[in-house]
C-alpha cells in the first residue's frame, strides 16, 4: 500500500510542476467585461454548476448584481441558495473539512482564479475534460493531468472519450484534403445537451465572469485612466510653457 | 501675509531656510535628463507615504484576515483599488527611478570628493528601501509573499553559529506566521518610514552644504561673480521647479498607464501566485523575488561551491551582502582626477557599460529558473559585477582623462 502511494505521488509530482510552469496546451481567448450578456449567462452557469463546491468569498452578490445590470430582487430569487442576504459575500455551505475528506483538498476559492492562472488557462481547463477510467472519478483533465476535480459540466458537453484537442489548431492534410483536429472531442462515449459550439461558447461567458470576478473594476479602471492621461497631457503642456517662459534668458 | 511671515520668521528662520535650499540654492544650469529622478524620488516617496496611510486604515495585519482585507479594499473600500494600485506600482517606480538616480551618480562621478556622505546617505536610503520593500511585500500574505520571506529570512540562517537564532530571532516563530506578520506590518508602517525620511534630510542636508554636481563634474562655486553668486548657477526656485514639473508630467504619464491599464505588468509588478493566499504546506514551483530584487538574487543563486568548511547558501549571503556593500566604499574606490564621464578615459567608459549590463542581465537571470547554463552566465556577471569596483582603482589610474573646462558646457 505504502508503496502504491509513494507510487501515486511520483507520478503526479511532474505532472503539477507541468501545471505550474505553463507547459500544458492552451487555447487563447481575450476577456471583454463590457458584454454584459457575456457576464449574465457566466453568473447563471457560474452560480448553477460551480458554487455548490466552489465559494467566491471575497466578492459580494450585490455587486456582481449592480455591475452586471441583474436586478436585487430577480438575483436573490435564482441566484442565491444560501439563503444569504444580497450585501453578504459569495461564500458556500460546504465544510472545508469534508470537502478535503471526498475530493483529496477542498475545492479552491475563485474570486482570483483567473488572476491566479490567467484567463486561458482556465477556459482550457473547462474544456479539458476526458473519460479515464484509471482515474477516481472516471476523467482526467489534459490541462490539469490527474486533477481531484469531477467533470461537472458533462450533462452540457457529454464525456469525451478521448484526450480533446486543447491548444491544437486546425490543419489540413495536403494529400487528402482532410481537416484534422478541427473538433474540440474527436469522439463522444456520451453526448450532452449542448453542441460543441455551444458548450465553448458557454465555457468562454463562464471564464469571462470569472475574469470580471478577479478584477471587477477593470472596465472603470480603463475608462477612468483615459481621463487621467489626458489630463496629464494638459499638464504637461501648461509645464512646458511655463518652463520655457522662465528658462528663456537663461544661457 | 508678509506681516504673518515676519511673526513666524522672527521666532522660527523660515526664511533663511527657503533661501539656503531654495530660493538662493545655486544649482548648475547645465542639469541634463538624469537630474529629474532625485525630484522623483521624493514624489514617489510622497506617493507611498499618503497611500499607505489610507491603506493601513482597511488593512488588517493578521495572518487569518490579511489576504482578505487586501481584497475588500480592492473591492469594497470606496477608490480602494486604486490607493492599492498607486502603492504596489509606487513600489516599482520608486526602485525605477533610484536605480536610474544612482546610476547617474555612477556616470558623472557625483560622489567623489566633496559628496562622499551624499552618496553613502543615499546608499542608506537604498538599503531601508530594500528592507521596506520586503517587508510590505508580505503584507498581502499571498503564496509569494510568504514563501519570498521564507527564503530571505531563512538566508540568514546561512550565517554560522548565531545564523539560526537570528533567522528564528527575525520571524518571532520557527516559521514566518501570523507572529512575522505582525512584526514587519509594525516595522513597514512606523520604525522604516521614519528612519527613510530622516535619511533623506540628511541626503539633501548633505547636498545642498557642499551644492549639486553635474555633468561636466565642474565645481561651479570656483567661478563666482562680484556678488559671490556662481556663474554657471541658477536658483534651485524657481527654474529648478518648474523644470523639474516637465519631469513629473512625463513620469506621471508613464505611470498612470501602468496603474490604471497593467496594474500587474504582466506578473512584474503583482506576481500571479500572489492571488493566492498564503499556505505553509504548498511551495510554489518556483520562488522568484518581485524585479528590484533580482539581480542580487541571481548572485546569491550563482554561488554554487562550498568552501572552508562552509556551505555555498553562505558564500551566496557573503556575494549578495558584498554587492551591496562594496557600493558604500565607491567614493574611496574612484581616483581619477576627474568626476564625470565625460572626460574620463574609455576605460572607465567600457566598466561602466559592463557594469550597467551585468546588472541588467542578472536581474533578468534572478526572475527565471536557474538551468547550469544561466548559472554559469549567472557566475560570470557576478565577477564582472565585483571587477567594476575592485580594479576601479586602477584604471581610473592608468587611462587617460581630457582636460575639463572652465565652465559648464550646457
Amino acid at each position: 500500500m505504502r508503496k502504491l502511494i509513494f507510487g501515486l505521488v511520483f507520478a503526479v509530482l511532474p505532472a503539477l510542476g507541468l501545471a505550474a510552469g505553463g507547459a500544458v496546451p492552451i487555447d487563447h481567448i481575450e476577456t471583454d467585461h463590457t458584454n454584459k450578456e457575456s457576464l449574465q449567462r457566466g453568473v447563471a452557469l457560474f452560480t448553477n454548476y460551480c458554487m455548490g463546491c466552489h465559494s467566491m468569498e471575497y466578492a459580494r452578490y450585490k455587486r456582481v448584481a449592480d455591475d452586471l445590470d441583474i436586478p436585487a430582487e430577480l438575483y436573490e430569487e435564482n441566484l442565491i441558495f444560501t439563503g444569504a442576504k444580497i450585501g453578504e459575500l459569495m461564500k458556500n455551505s460546504m465544510s472545508k473539512d469534508m470537502a478535503a475528506e471526498w475530493f483529496g483538498a477542498p475545492p479552491p476559492d475563485l474570486t482570483l482564479e483567473t488572476r491566479l492562472r490567467g484567463e486561458s488557462w482556465v477556459y482550457s481547463y473547462l474544456r479539458g475534460f476526458y473519460k479515464d477510467d484509471s482515474r477516481p472519478l472516471g476523467v482526467n483533465n489534459v490541462v490539469f493531468p490527474n486533477v481531484g476535480m469531477p467533470h461537472v459540466l458533462v450533462g452540457l458537453q457529454g464525456l469525451c472519450a478521448v484526450e480533446p484537442n486543447v491548444g491544437v489548431h486546425a490543419s489540413v492534410e495536403p494529400l487528402s484534403g482532410n481537416i484534422n483536429n478541427g473538433d474540440l472531442c474527436p469522439q463522444y462515449a456520451s453526448e450532452g445537451s449542448m453542441t460543441e459550439a455551444e458548450f465553448s461558447q458557454a465555457m468562454y461567458d463562464l471564464t469571462n465572469f470569472m475574469s470580471y470576478m478577479g478584477d471587477p473594476v477593470r472596465v472603470e479602471r480603463e475608462r477612468l485612466g483615459i481621463f487621467v492621461l489626458i489630463f496629464v497631457a494638459i499638464f504637461f503642456i501648461f509645464a512646458y510653457l511655463l518652463n520655457r517662459e522662465y528658462w528663456k534668458d537663461v544661457h | 501675509m508678509q506681516k504673518l511671515i515676519q511673526w513666524v520668521d522672527d521666532r522660527l528662520p523660515i526664511v533663511d531656510a527657503w533661501n539656503k535650499h531654495l530660493g538662493k540654492y545655486y544649482a548648475p544650469k547645465n542639469f541634463n535628463v538624469w537630474y529629474f529622478f532625485g525630484s522623483l524620488a521624493m514624489l514617489v516617496l510622497v506617493n507611498q507615504l499618503v497611500t499607505g496611510i489610507w491603506l493601513t486604515m482597511s488593512y488588517n495585519p493578521s495572518a487569518e484576515g490579511a489576504f482578505a482585507s487586501v481584497e475588500y479594499i480592492m473591492r469594497d473600500v470606496e477608490w480602494g483599488w486604486l490607493l492599492r494600485y498607486l502603492h504596489s506600482t509606487g513600489a516599482s517606480a520608486f526602485f525605477v527611478v533610484v536605480y536610474l538616480h544612482m546610476f547617474r551618480g555612477l556616470m558623472y562621478g557625483s560622489y567623489q570628493k566633496p559628496r562622499e556622505l551624499i552618496w553613502i546617505f543615499g546608499m542608506l536610503i537604498y538599503l531601508v528601501l530594500m528592507a521596506e520593500a520586503f517587508m510590505g511585500y508580505l503584507l498581502p500574505w499571498g503564496q509569494m509573499s510568504y514563501w519570498g520571506a521564507q527564503v530571505i529570512v531563512n538566508l540568514f540562517g546561512a550565517i554560522p553559529v548565531i545564523g539560526e537564532d537570528l533567522s528564528l530571532w527575525i520571524r518571532g516563530d520557527y516559521l514566518i506566521s501570523g507572529i512575522t506578520l505582525n512584526r514587519f506590518f509594525a516595522l513597514h508602517v512606523v520604525a522604516l518610514p521614519i528612519v527613510l525620511l530622516g535619511l533623506v534630510v540628511l541626503h539633501i542636508l548633505a547636498l545642498h552644504e557642499v551644492g549639486s554636481n553635474n555633468p561636466d563634474g565642474i565645481d561651479i562655486k570656483k567661478n563666482k561673480d562680484e556678488n559671490g553668486i556662481p556663474k554657471d548657477g541658477i536658483p534651485f526656485h524657481p527654474y529648478y521647479t518648474v523644470h523639474d514639473l516637465l519631469g513629473v508630467g512625463v513620469f506621471f504619464f508613464i505611470f498612470f498607464i501602468v496603474v490604471f491599464f497593467f496594474p500587474e505588468m504582466g506578473g512584474l509588478f503583482l506576481e500571479k501566485p500572489n492571488f493566492e493566499p498564503a499556505n505553509a504546506l504548498k511551495t510554489p514551483a518556483h520562488i522568484a523575488p518581485v524585479w528590484y530584487f533580482t539581480p542580487f538574487y541571481a548572485m546569491l543563486r550563482a554561488v554554487t561551491v562550498d568552501l572552508f568548511g562552509l556551505p555555498a547558501k553562505f558564500w551566496g549571503v557573503v556575494v549578495m551582502g558584498g554587492a551591496i556593500a562594496i557600493l558604500f566604499v565607491l567614493p574611496w574606490l574612484d581616483k581619477s582626477p576627474v568626476r564625470s564621464m565625460r572626460y574620463k578615459g574609455w576605460l572607465s567608459k567600457i566598466a561602466l557599460a559592463i557594469f550597467a549590463v551585468s546588472f541588467v542581465i542578472l536581474g533578468y537571470l534572478g526572475l527565471v529558473p536557474a538551468t547550469e547554463g544561466r548559472t554559469m552566465v549567472a557566475q560570470i556577471l557576478t565577477v564582472l559585477y565585483f571587477l567594476y569596483f575592485i580594479l576601479m582603482p586602477f584604471y581610473t589610474r592608468m587611462e587617460k582623462t581630457k582636460p575639463v573646462p572652465e565652465r559648464v558646457t550646457g
